[in-house]
Parts: C-alpha cells; structure tokens; sequence
C-alpha cells in the first residue's frame, strides 16, 4: 500500500471538494457560503490541474474564483443579504430535499459503480495539454476544431455584459 | 498511478446533489445562484474527467468545460444583474416573498 | 314548377324579417309584410295548381305525380335517406290552395281584428312561420319531411295558442295542446321508425318487394302513425286539448285549429292510404270507427255549451270525425267504387276548411263586438251586425248539409260512402249530421234570435266590424256558396282516376229532411225569447247535461291518469331515483374530485423549488423502479 503523490493531492482535494460543498449548502450565512463556494472552485481547478488541463485550471481560477466569486459577494453586501439569511424552512420540506438528495445521490453513484468502464478505464500516462494546441484548435475551421463556438461565445459574453448593465442600471 | 475514473465521478456526484440541496431549501436568490454554480463545477468537472479517461486523444469535453465556464460567467451576470434590479424594486430578494407576478 | 320553392320560401323569409326586425316596424309595416309574402304564396298555389290541373292526364287516367325538388338531406343507408322536397300531386295541390287561402284570408282578417294589440308583429310572425310548416307538411316528399313540418306546426301552434301570455290560462292551453300532440307524435316517430326499418325507404312508395315480404308490420306502423294523426286530428281521447286551444287569438282559431292543421291528421291517413286500403284494411276501418264515435261524442258535446268558440271547436272535432270514417269506410276490393269516400274525405276536408273558418272568423267579429265568449252576452245580435249574421247563416246552412251550399255536397258523398259500407255507419253518421245541424243552429239563434241581452247591449252598443274583417267573411262566403259545384272527384280520388261525382238521391233527401227537422227543432227552442222547452230539458235530465257540459269528463280521467296514477306510481320514484341516485352519484364524483383538486392544490403553488423537488422525486423513482423491474 504505497501512496503516489498524485493520489495524496487527489484524495486532499476530493475531501476538500465534498467537505466544503456540503457547507456551501448548509451553513446558516450567506456570505460564509459564497467563501465555501469559493474553495469548492479552488479544488475543482486543482482537479483539472490534476488531470493535465492546466489551462483549463487557471481558466477556472480567473473567471471563477476571481470573477464570478468576488460578484457574489458584490451583490450580497449590495442586496444586504448576509442580514436576511434567519430564515425558517419546514421540517418536513428539510426532511424530504434531504431524503431525495440521498437517495438520488445512492442511486447515482450506484449505477456508475455497477458500470464496467468505471473500473477499468485507467490512463496510460497524464502529460499536460500545451496551450498552443488548445489555441490552434480554439481559432482553427478544420475538423474537431472550434472557432464557431468560440466567436458565438463571445458574442455571448458581449450580449450578457451589455443586458446586465442595462437591467442592473439605475432607471 | 491508478486512480479510478470512478473517484472522480462520485466527487462531482457529490457536488451535484449539494447544489441540488441548496437549491431546493435555500430561500435567498444569491443563495439559490451559489448552488446553481455548483451543480455546474460538478458537470464540468464531468466533461473533464470522460475527456481525459475515456478519449485522451481528442479535446471536446475539455473546449466543452471551456465554453461552460464562460457561459457560466455569462449567466451569473445577467442572473446577478437581475437580481439587484428586484432588490431595488422590491426591497428584498426572499423567493417566498416575490410574488408580484403571480397571476 | 320550378316557382314552387318559393310557397315554402316566402313565409319563412316573412317569418325572419318579421321575427327579427318586427320590434323596429310600426304595426301597419309588419302586418303588410306579412300579407303581401302570404297573397304571394296564395297566388303561387294557385298558379301550381292551375298548371298541374291543366296538364293532360297520363296514359293510366291519373295526373302525374311531380317532384320539383328534392334534395337528399340525411343519407342512411343507400336506399333509407330523409329527402327534403316538394311533392305535387292532387291532394297535396288541394291542400296548398286551402291553406294558401284560410291563411290569407285570417292575415287580412287580422289586420282589423289584432288592431292595437302588443305583439302584433311578433302574431304576424308566427302566422307566417305556421303557413311555412303547414305548407311544407303537405308537399312533403317523404313521410320524414312530414314528421319534421308536422312538429313545426305543433310548435307555431303552441305559440299561437300561448300568444296572449300574460293569461294563466292560454299557458296552461297552449302547454296542454302541445304535449297532448307530442305525446301522439311519439305514436308517430314510432311507426315512422318501423316503417324505415322494414320497408327500407321514408318515401311514400317503398318497393313492392319489401311491402310483400313485411306486409305484417304493415299494419302496425300505420297504426302508430294513425295515433300521430289521431292527436293532431284531436280524435277521441286525445281530443282534450283542442277545445282548451280555442285561448288563442280567434283568428289563430280559425286558421289552425279549424281549417288547416287539425285536418293533418286526416291529410296523413289520405297520403298514406294506398298502403292502408291494400294492406292494412281493418286498421283503415278502426279509424272510421274511432272516427265516428269521436265525431258522436263531440257532436253530443257541442249541443251544450255555453261558449261559442268551444261549440265551434267541438264542431270541428265532430267534423274531423266525419272526415274519418269517409277515410275509413273505403275498401280495396274495388279502388275506383270503394274509393268514395277518399275522394269525399278531401271534398269535406276542402269545403269544411272554407266554412269552418268563415263561422270562426264570424265568431271573432262577434266577440269582438261584444267582448266576451258567452252565449249569455249575445243574443239578438242580427241587426248590429247584418254582414257577420249573413255570413254567419250561410255558414251555419253549409255545415248543415243544406244544398246548394257547398257543405251539402261533401256531406251527401260522405253518407254515401258510409251507406256503401255498412247501413249502421251510414244511420249512425246521418244522426250525427243531424245533431251538427241542430246544434249549429242552436248556436246561431242563441246569437242573433233569442233573447238579447239588452243591458249590456246598451251600456256598449255592439258594432260591425271594419271592412278588413267583413271582406274575408264575404269572400269565405262566397266560396261557401260556390265550392260545392266544383267537379271534386274529377281532379282528386282514391286512384288518380277521374271521378264524376252523382248525388245520391235516397240519400241526399234523407240527409236534407233530417237536417231541415233539426234546424225546424233548432228554431222553435232557441229562436223565441224564452226557451222554456230547452231549459226544461236540461232540468228534466239535468244528470246528463251537467256531463255534456263538462265534457263527459274526459279531462278529468285523463288528469286522474296522468297526476294519480302516472305521476305517483311512476314518476315519483323515477324522481327520487334521479334525485338520489343518479345525482348522488353525479354529486360523488363532484365532490371527489373537488376535495383532490383541493388536497393538491398546494403542490401547484408557483414555487419553481417545489415544481424542480417534484421533478427530480418523480425521475428518481421512475429510474428506481425502472431497475427493480
């Protein structure tokens, strides 16, 4: 039973992940919540780190944990959130998102466990993805190659920013 | 190194069914966006992992989480944008409570 | 013929505009309307009938029987369809040109007598849509098209009936008046029914096959028809509500329930009758039984009463009956011979039309001069109103069967035809027409002789009425007068045929010598100021006048049957079956439902938390189940 440290960095972040998605969900402030988020986003960079995305990784980094993060927690001070989180839900309401939660949760992990490739699938050897080939394929017009999807995303990007300053501005 | 696919699926179930949680029993909009994002990580983290597992020699699922992540800040933009405008209507953003729209 | 749709399409359309537009029209508008559609039509059927008339005979003798339209409304089977037409042939061409005519003349007539009244547009209206159902009932192509008009027809009646519906009793008349016909109309749809069935047709004339083969149910079709008829025709029992009809405007009286629609009932056996001489002949002789003994009853009935209108109604009852038995009497061993009294039915059905209106239409301008009903307010009237009294007299003489009036000439081939069929009907129907006699001139002296009611003559002298109601009086008396010299038989009899008509001497003097004695009997009890000889009758067997006058009762054992005997032992537990079953039942699953719609009710709240939490429980369970299957 020897420990690679590959494995040590994976269980650190799993526990990480799941202990502090738990909290997300469950602690009583919201700005507490937003700070769990946070962490829950760190660890999933550090599992795409893990997995040889290292782009990916910092992509999840800066927009996440430094974008979107640092948004929310705008916007609870601004909607003075963090004061109005003494709320009560029922017992029973608790009782059965918990329950359903669950079970969904058994019978998902269930049947990934009862599937084949599960157990077997084990990669050969994890090298990094280098950037230049992500950025060929992001802007190339060829086979498995992206810059559809990357122009529509960033009309997106350029849609979202223009609504959610005419919504969010003052009238 | 032999971590199984298997791990790294029951962390994201893991994630997914907190932000499924959160949703159903969260009242505060901000809140409900929170688990919203989280249920995202765990797909994300998803299309990563079968990515990398199952096709190491193609790239979809990770340009997949590429434009998720984007889409992702899109959304909670707007969402966010949206939600100070309600404050700013309405004085607070508690889902109970808004139901000015209810027909 | 082409012109022919429109004696259907006039009064409906006058019909429309009136009952549409009517409340926006002044009286006088509306009334012209109407009048002009129907002379339109008057003229038209008249026109038809000159043309179908003067078109040479076929090669077998008979006129051609013509179909203008037809259109195939309700297809079945390939054979079984309900047809919408025209049909001309002589019956039904005779029958245009009275109803064209009463009609006409009631339209004129109403003019003077509906004056001022409220709803005047909305009478016009109903005048003109019963003209288009009773058109439409005799050119009827099938007998389906003539069960459709002949409930328009009850329908316009039971209108015209409950025209002045503020009274308590013209509603509780017209509402009598039309289930008593309807509940005979089932007897009808009944035999309708059977006789599509079996013959496979709703036309007149099914095959000859088919008739071979099912020649036993024949029979019982034709019965139920007959019931059909028999409520129309108001034969005894289901008489009832015609005296009751009399509610209506007098006009409406004179149209519908004395000329026109209650001779449906005769006009369907006579549209029917090939099939009831040759194969259903002892059905045909029921209803020359019936026909006499509702033709007795109603005679009997009249002799009493007080009112003038019921007399008259009785009358009419009485004359239908005669109609009846002509119909009835006739035999298929010999169709030209034993035919006579088919011709004779239709000569007395066209004649009686003219007359019976005329005494209605007189009776109206009596009633309108002295404003009431009863024989008490009259009396001694012939010298305020010397037209309606003329009139009045030739009717009175028509329907007595006195010649050269054209009620003789119908009657006399009537009692020919009955004596043709047996003696004992022939005796029978002669005392009957000397009881009409007797009584129409008891009606007529007890109005204009008699004792004068000078009190009330004198607070308010009655007057003759306005030209618009003498003139039809005069025009309905001159066809009176004349209608008898008409050569019936040469253009309608049992086979087409032509029939010249001879007076039958042994009978024609009895007839005369009988109806003379009753009128001579009629004139020394009634003409004098006291009828002392009348009223010691009427003390010395008190018993049986009270029953005459109260109609033997009739009504009563009916109400006894319907209330006692149908409502109690039927219609009660029916009702608390209904109420309690049925509805309970119907109540359950209201209240069932209810109480889930409001148990989840709260699931359907607007939370899209709730709505997501319902998903997702919804799709784990169904995957569950999914693998444990």
């Amino acid at each position: 039973m020897n420990i690679t440290l590959l494995e040590a960095v994976f269980y650190v972040l799993s526990a990480i992940i799941a202990v502090c998605a738990v909290l997300t969900v469950t602690t009583g402030k919201i700005l507490r919540s937003a700070t769990y988020l946070l962490f829950v986003l760190f660890g999933t960079a550090g599992i795409y780190f893990l997995l040889g995305y290292t782009f990916l990784g910092a992509v999840q980094l800066m927009v996440y944990a430094g974008g979107i993060v640092v948004l929310y927690v705008f916007s609870i001070l601004l909607t003075r959130s963090d004061k109005d989180m003494r709320y009560k839900i029922g017992k029973a309401k608790l009782v059965s998102a918990l329950l359903t939660c669950g079970v969904g949760a058994a019978l998902v992990i269930f049947l990934i466990c009862t599937n084949t490739f599960a157990w077997t699938e084990i990669p050969q050897d994890i090298i990094e993805l280098p950037a230049h080939k992500i950025g060929m394929d992001l802007i190339g017009t060829g086979k498995y190659q992206y810059i559809l999807p990357f122009e529509v995303v960033s009309v997106l990007l350029l849609a979202c920013m223009i609504g959610g300053i005419l919504i969010a501005r003052k009238h | 190194m032999d971590i199984h696919i298997l791990y790294y699926l029951i962390i994201s179930t893991i994630m997914l069914f907190c932000g499924i949680y959160g949703f159903f029993t969260r009242k505060n909009l901000l809140a409900l966006l929170i688990s919203v994002e989280l249920m995202l990580n765990a797909t994300n983290i998803n299309f990563a992992v079968f990515n990398r597992y199952l096709f190491p020699d193609a790239l979809e699922g990770h340009f997949f989480t590429l434009f998720g992540i984007a889409i992702a800040a899109a959304e909670t933009a707007v969402a966010i944008a949206i939600i100070i405008n309600v404050y700013r209507n309405l004085k607070q953003i508690l889902t109970d409570d808004i139901t000015d729209l209810r027909g | 013929m082409d012109y022919t749709i429109l004696i259907l399409g006039l009064p409906v359309l006058s019909f429309l505009i009136l009952g549409i537009f009517g409340m926006f029209m002044k009286h006088r508008t509306a009334g012209i309307i109407g009048t002009a559609s129907l002379a339109a039509v008057t003229f038209l059927s008249y026109l038809t009938a000159y043309n179908y008339f003067t078109t040479p005979r076929t090669a077998d003798g008979t006129y051609a029987t013509l179909v203008p339209y037809n259109f195939e409304w309700l297809p079945f089977t390939q054979s079984l369809h309900i047809d919408m037409g025209i049909l001309l042939d002589p019956i039904s061409v005779m029958m245009l040109i009275v109803i064209s005519t009463v009609s006409l003349m009631v339209h004129i007539y109403s003019f003077g007598y509906m004056k001022g009244e409220t709803g005047f547009q909305r009478y016009y209206a109903f005048l003109s849509l019963f003209s288009f159902s009773m058109l439409g009932l005799v050119v009827a192509t099938n007998i389906f098209q003539m069960y459709v008009f002949w409930e328009l027809v009850g329908v316009s009646s039971y209108l015209l009936i409950g025209f002045y519906y503020t009274k308590a009793e013209a509603i509780a008349a017209s509402k009598k008046a039309f289930i008593v016909t309807r509940f005979a109309d089932l007897g009808f749809l009944i035999g309708i029914l059977i006789y599509g069935y079996y013959m496979g047709t709703f036309t007149f004339t099914p095959g000859e096959e088919r008739m071979m083969q099912y020649s036993m149910m024949i029979p019982w079709a034709l019965g139920l028809m007959f019931v059909g008829g028999a409520g129309k025709s108001a034969m005894f029992p289901l008489h009832i509500w015609l005296p009751d009809a009399m509610e209506g405007p007098t006009p409406v009286s004179a149209l519908i329930h004395a000329a026109t629609m209650v001779v449906a009932g005769v006009y369907l056996v006579a549209r029917m009758f090939p099939l009831f001489s040759a194969y259903a002949p002892d059905v045909l002789h029921w209803v020359a039984y019936i026909g006499a003994f509702t033709a007795f009853y109603a005679a009997s009935v009249a002799c009493v009463q007080s009112d003038i209108k019921r007399v008259l109604a009785f009358s009419t009852i009485s004359q239908i009956g005669f109609m009846m038995v002509a119909l009835g009497v006739c035999t298929g061993m010999n169709p030209h011979e034993g035919g006579l009294g088919y011709m004779a039915s239709m000569f007395h059905l066209f004649t009686h039309a003219m007359f019976k209106a005329l005494l209605f239409l007189g009776a109206g301008c009596i009633i309108h001069a002295v404003h009431s009903n009863e024989m008490s307010t009259m009396g001694g009237l012939r010298k305020y109103m010397p037209i309606t009294h003329w009139t009045f007299l030739i009717a009175c003489l028509a329907i007595s069967g006195i010649p050269p009036f054209s009620g003789f000439f119908s009657k006399d081939e009537i009692l020919a035809a009955c004596f043709k069929f047996s003696p004992v009907i022939g005796t029978i129907m002669t005392i009957i027409a000397a009881m009409t006699a007797f009584y129409m001139f008891r009606l007529y002296y007890c109005i204009f002789w008699g004792k004068e009611n000078k009190e009330l003559h004198e607070k308010h002298v009655p007057h003759e009425s306005p030209i618009t109601m003498t003139f039809p009086l005069m025009f309905l008396a001159f066809l009176t007068c004349v209608a008898g010299f008409i050569p019936f038989g040469h253009f309608v009899s049992s086979n087409g045929e032509s029939y010249s008509i001879e007076i039958n001497m042994s009978v024609a003097i009895t007839s005369i010598v009988v109806a003379l004695v009753s009128i001579a009997l009629a004139t020394w009890m009634y003409a004098r100021e006291k009828q002392s000889f009348a009223e010691m009758l009427a003390k010395r067997f008190n018993k049986l006048h009270t029953a005459a006058y109260h109609r033997f009762y009739i009504d009563e054992v009916w109400l006894f049957i319907t209330k006692k005997i149908i409502f109690r032992c039927i219609s009660t537990p029916l009702a608390w079956f209904d109420r309690h079953i049925i509805d309970g039942f119907m109540n359950l699953l209201a209240w069932s439902s209810n109480e889930s719609g409001e148990s989840i009710r709260t699931i359907q709240n607007g939370k899209i938390q709730t709505y997501t939490f319902c998903f997702l429980a919804g799709a784990i369970i169904l995957t569950v189940m999914l693998l444990l299957l």
